[in-house]
């Protein structure tokens, strides 16, 4: 019973995950679009795209982190505390995003704006690029020693391979988020503009997938021992390409759906990949944390598993009717009071 | 200084700073409800007017509030992990699941509707509109519980066993009815009624002197948040005095170092003010009243309270040779400031309601005065926390796990140090900028109503 719920709930932490990187995926994105898009009312209109729901987005991370606290205390206490300096930053970042988000409209003054869209731009690249480091480093393994400490530097945290996994993620999210907002936008123009942003950054990031799975393949043996991992990671690839060819036939929904479904095949990759391991050592397979050696107990498992079965449905339900009521697309100018 | 004692430090900055805003959200996200549903049963003008225009002005106020209140909230989150990382492998079974559970049942919950009641109004219905910022309220208080129940296993643990090392949940229905959970619960979403209550008085006072066209509707709320206020410091006092009570026999030591009790009296006296000699361990004077502290805890003039002394031994002889007494000149003093705030409040609260139908000219000449007690709530709640955490020292865990054994190995003294210095500073600067824009929204905003419309 307990192994059953240990796999239980590294599926459920997958998916809290994919569901972190699909909903943040495209918020982060669309706010790290705000320096490259130049026009001032089209950055507001980026930015009204997902003024009313990146609060409940970003739920998403902090449940995933709950979550593993609650199923896997091992891994959280290692992983945060490995992460130490890296998470610090990622904090600060997002700090300032979710200030800029509320603070922004306050005051009518070009300045007061454009600095807080400077923060929202930097409180999405800097998350967004740290989950990447995080996500290739459960891949690629860390210095953990007995007793399931990190014995490394923060150097060994941002090693080149893992820089490629942030660079991943960062274009990956960018293109979700150019895929999401030309979706949500009225101007034909801008939606012109988005879907030749999302053209590029798409291409960027298979190529960055590409190096990424060269290190992965390099560092570890995950590729050769779970060639379903790899072939997930292709599918993912494989949906990316077929998201840039819904581009090119101006099919945004398409699009923005075969994305998303490359963002699920990837996040599958990573924890099929790394399954049974939530943390690998890369000194000794034997201290590594597993879902076996690092989980909760039996009764907690189950009494959560009862929680995210009854409450992650009906959290989606009100997510869903959140994005239903604000489907209308974006207009130009900002015709309502706030 | 070590990791250990910046760790602390940085908790205290961060936990301290996020209760700045959380008892304000969870205050006035109920009376922003219940003015939004006084609003849509409301048909006839100015009132629809007046409480549409409260609702833009405290709701504009409670958004700043609220974000500053999450942004904060992540960082804690993060803390158990990244600095206590020892204390998370050693309480994750039992800690992780209302914290899961938080983001589960609550903030989901919070910050979707929160989204649909600032984004929403011309797209929901009025009914719809009133309902999601119910659902924040009630979201807000659910978040609370959670975060209540995993503070109040670390005070008093129940309903878990010893295994390997660690500990594990053995009753989930024990955990989250932990008679600690209750006394904390009642007192911190009471204290968020009157911190509420306290700033909308105090805003309002404000408002009526400095703006000519709508005293009206700030008038009114200004009695509106009165009452709020002095229904805020009764809970709160009740719900102390009842926590205080279940103290005596849930965590004697804190009880005790509270009121600077050094030896076992029967029935022991009060003290209202002491100079404390914690190295000596014993007031070097004070002045107290004979009997009242057993009155207060026994609701008689008898009963034996045992002193820190006598429980330090206690202590010594369950747990081994050690230090097992915590800071009592802070305590001491950070109670009375705490009980003297809320009596400061609760006088403040009387006099406005009652020279409001007595002496209504009474009340403007006050009305300057009145934003002065302004800081009283947010201070109150902060030593209040004091209270609770530091007088539950050494303990992270009370009888299971030392703070000292609850710090993560790998973190360095300056990596700790960098990380205290970086909160610090960000925090300063967001609380400077949503002050800044919180009081450039509050000096401009006008409730206006024209007759000639209706």
């Amino acid at each position: 019973m307990l192994e059953t719920l240990q796999i239980v709930w590294f599926v459920l932490i997958a998916v809290l995950f994919t569901g972190f990187f699909f909903f943040e995926g495209f918020d982060y994105g669309v706010g790290m679009l705000l320096p490259i898009v130049k026009d001032e009312s089209e950055r507001d209109q980026l930015i009204r795209s997902i003024a009313p729901v990146w609060d409940g987005n970003e739920v998403w991370m902090i449940t995933a982190g709950g979550a593993m606290f609650a199923a896997f205390p091992h891994v959280y206490a290692t992983m945060f505390s490995a992460f130490y300096l890296a998470l610090f930053l990622m904090l600060v970042a997002l700090i300032l995003r979710g200030i800029a988000f509320e603070l922004r409209g306050k005051i009518d003054s070009k300045t007061w704006k454009t600095r807080w869209e400077w923060a929202i731009a930097f409180g999405s690249y800097i998350p967004a690029f740290l989950w990447g480091v995080v996500v290739a480093d459960l891949m690629l393994g860390l210095p953990i020693v007995k007793g399931f400490q990190f014995s490394g530097t923060f150097l060994d945290l941002v090693t080149p391979a893992a820089i490629v996994g942030g660079l991943t993620f960062v274009a990956i999210f960018l293109a979700h988020g150019a895929m999401f907002a030309s979706l949500r936008m009225q101007d034909e123009k801008f939606i012109h503009k988005l879907r030749s942003m999302a053209a590029s950054f798409g291409k960027t990031a298979i190529g960055c997938c590409v190096f990424l799975l060269a290190a992965i393949w390099m560092k570890t043996s995950i590729l050769n021992d779970k060639p379903i991992s790899l072939v997930l990671f292709i599918l993912a690839a494989g949906s990316l390409f077929f998201a840039l060819k819904c581009i090119g036939d101006i099919n945004d929904r398409l699009a923005f759906f075969s994305g998303s479904i490359a963002i699920i095949f990837f996040t599958t990759a990573v924890f099929t990949g790394i399954f049974p391991n939530l943390m690998s050592s890369s000194l000794s397979s034997d201290w590594s944390l597993t879902i076996y050696n690092a989980s909760s107990t039996e009764h907690t498992l189950k009494l959560m598993t009862i929680a995210a079965g009854v409450f992650v449905p009906i959290v989606l339900i009100y997510q869903g009717f959140t994005y239903w009521i604000f489907r209308k697309r974006i207009s130009i100018v900002n015709d309502s009071s706030h | 200084m070590d990791a250990l004692f910046i760790s602390r430090l940085q908790f205290a900055m961060t936990t301290s700073f996020h209760f700045l805003f959380v008892p304000l959200t969870l205050g006035l996200g109920f009376f922003i409800a219940i003015l939004e549903t006084a609003y849509i049963r409301t048909i006839l003008d100015p009132w629809k007017t007046y409480l549409k225009g409260l609702i833009d002005f405290f709701g504009k106020i409670f958004v700043i509030n609220f974000a500053m209140g999450v942004v904060t909230g992540i960082v804690l989150e993060f803390h158990f992990g990244m600095n206590w990382s020892e204390y998370s492998r050693f309480m994750g079974d039992i800690f992780g699941a209302p914290l899961a559970l938080e983001a589960l049942t609550a903030f989901f919950l919070e910050s979707t509707f929160m989204g649909l009641w600032i984004f929403g109004r011309d797209k929901l219905s009025p009914r719809i509109h009133c309902l999601t910022i119910w659902l924040v309220a009630i979201g807000s208080c659910i978040s609370a519980f959670w975060i209540l129940v995993a503070n109040a296993f670390m005070q008093h643990p129940v309903g878990f066993e010893l295994e390997d090392g660690r500990v594990v949940l053995k009753s989930f229905s024990e955990l989250i009815t932990n008679p600690y959970v209750i006394g904390e619960y009642s007192h911190a979403m009471f204290a968020g009624i009157s911190t509420a209550g306290t700033f909308i008085v105090a805003i309002c006072a404000w408002k009526i002197l400095h703006v000519q066209n709508s005293r009206e509707p700030f008038e009114k709320c200004l009695i509106a948040g009165a009452i709020y206020l002095g229904f805020g410091i009764l809970g709160t006092m009740g719900s102390g005095h009842m926590h205080t009570q279940y103290l005596a026999q849930a965590n004697p030591m804190k009880l005790s170092s509270i009121e600077a009790l050094w030896e076992t009296e029967n029935p022991a006296p009060f003290a209202i003010i002491a100079d404390v000699n914690q190295t000596e361990r014993r007031n070097n004077s004070e002045i107290t009243v004979p009997g009242l502290f057993s009155f207060m805890v026994y609701n008689k003039f008898d009963g034996e309270i045992r002193g820190i002394n006598q429980l330090q031994a206690e202590s010594e002889e369950n747990f081994g040779k050690g230090n097992y007494t915590p800071p009592v000149r802070s305590l001491f003093w950070s109670f009375r400031i705490m009980v003297a705030s809320g009596g400061a409040l609760i006088s403040v609260a009387g006099l406005i309601i009652l020279l409001y139908w007595k002496r209504k000219s009474m009340l403007e000449k006050i009305l300057r005065f009145i934003p002065l007690i302004l800081p009283l709530p947010f201070i109150a709640n902060t030593v209040g926390w004091y209270i609770a955490e530091v007088g539950r020292q050494p303990w992270i865990v009370v009888g299971l796990q030392k703070t000292t054994d609850a710090l993560s190995p790998n973190i360095t003294t300056n990596q700790v140090l960098l990380t205290l210095i970086g909160f610090t500073i960000l925090y300063t600067i967001i609380a400077i900028l949503a002050i800044y824009a919180a009081v450039r929204f509050i000096r401009t905003f006008e409730i206006v109503y024209e007759r000639s419309e209706s």
